[in-house]
């Protein structure tokens, strides 16, 4: 008996895969119908941090050679730079934020106006490994779900776990995200160099 | 002198008698886990680390789309491909499978499919952004990018 239960649990110890479902989820933007011209939108320059990344999977961001060490802070600080707050509303956001978050607002001229006007864009070329691709996206991620998890007094690793399955939850991760949008720009990579 | 040989004789019994029982707990667990594959996967699959993994709350939205180099290279060549369900397809008739997909998904979900892209780390971004083209036309925006977990150094 005990032989037969034996075989039986090594066939399954063998063929088993735990199925995992983990992964980034990024919500692709919408198709654009040829039939109306895609929106003529103004953004000022410096509410938009550019990350370049070519063929050799070497980064640009900002203008700068630069690597991926850091860049989650580079990022949380250019969306909680503060420069020019345009309405009430970004005041208010400022004074509701933890003093850890306050912190990081620096106020320069030259970076994002407010959270909400701040725009993260990649940029890539159809040669870039889709791996560097994914660490940058990743770590752009990061500095979001950073600022979210410190608006709620949580872990980061507990903040993004949230699945938002009942209401507390659900306000948690509003919470969070409130004021602040998770603009992140993946543009039409270029030809060069790719296949 | 030489009295090495006497060494105390202690009794060791381990019950055995609830081994089978122990056992067949392992099986039915290892039973109730198992996913056996549906699909051969055609390409290959070494699937890149990240950080920031979500999981999503229910299953039943995602569906599968893998991008690699081809297993056969004989046969398919060495230029990275796209599978979906059980064979590989080009880009142009993803549109046609996400809608198939979409209608087996019960009415009130159809507009919340994921697609979970499988992509092969190697894989460079020109064939990723024509799928995520296709899926944007299909008007299947909701995308994730399969990942395992990285342990950080810190």
């Amino acid at each position: 008996m005990a032989d037969i239960a034996f075989l039986l649990l090594i066939f399954f110890l063998v063929t088993t895969t735990i199925a995992s479902d983990k992964g980034i989820l990024n919500i692709l933007p919408p198709k654009l119908d040829p039939n109306i011209p895609p929106p003529d939108i103004k953004v000022n320059e410096r509410n938009i941090f550019t990350i370049l990344i070519n063929a050799n999977d070497q980064l640009l961001v900002e203008g700068e050679y630069a690597d991926t060490e850091g860049l989650d802070m580079e990022v949380k600080e250019f969306i909680l730079n503060f420069g020019n707050p345009t309405d009430d509303e970004a005041v208010q956001l400022f004074n509701t934020l933890p003093p850890s978050l306050k912190a990081l607002a620096r106020r320069l001229p030259e970076s994002s106006d407010d959270p909400g006007e701040a725009v993260v864009s990649i940029k890539t070329n159809r040669g870039t490994s889709y791996e560097t691709y994914l660490e940058v996206f990743d770590l752009v991620k990061k500095a979001y779900f950073d600022i979210y998890a410190a608006r709620v007094n949580l872990d980061t690793d507990e903040y993004r776990s949230l699945t938002g399955k009942d209401d507390a939850e659900v306000s948690l991760q509003n919470r969070g995200k409130e004021g602040i949008p998770m603009a992140i720009s993946i543009a039409e990579p270029d030809k060069l160099g790719g296949n | 002198m030489g009295k090495f040989g006497k060494k105390a004789k202690v009794e060791v019994n381990i019950p055995t008698s609830a081994l089978p029982d122990i056992i067949f707990m392992l099986l039915f667990f290892f039973m109730v886990t198992t996913v056996l594959r549906e699909q051969d996967i055609l390409v290959e699959q070494k699937i890149p680390a990240a950080t920031q993994l979500q999981k999503l709350q229910k299953k039943t939205l995602i569906s599968y789309i893998f991008i690699g180099k081809p297993k056969n290279t004989a046969l398919y060549g060495v230029e990275p491909r796209v599978q979906a369900n059980d064979a590989l397809m080009n880009p142009a008739d993803i549109r046609q499978w996400v809608n198939q997909e979409r209608d087996m998904l019960p009415e009130a979900d159809r507009g919340l499919i994921t697609i979970s892209i499988k992509a092969d780390r190697d894989v460079k971004m020109g064939p990723i952004s024509d799928v995520q083209f296709e899926l944007r036309e299909a008007d299947a925006r909701r995308v994730l990018y399969a990942s395992i977990g990285k342990v950080v150094k810190d």
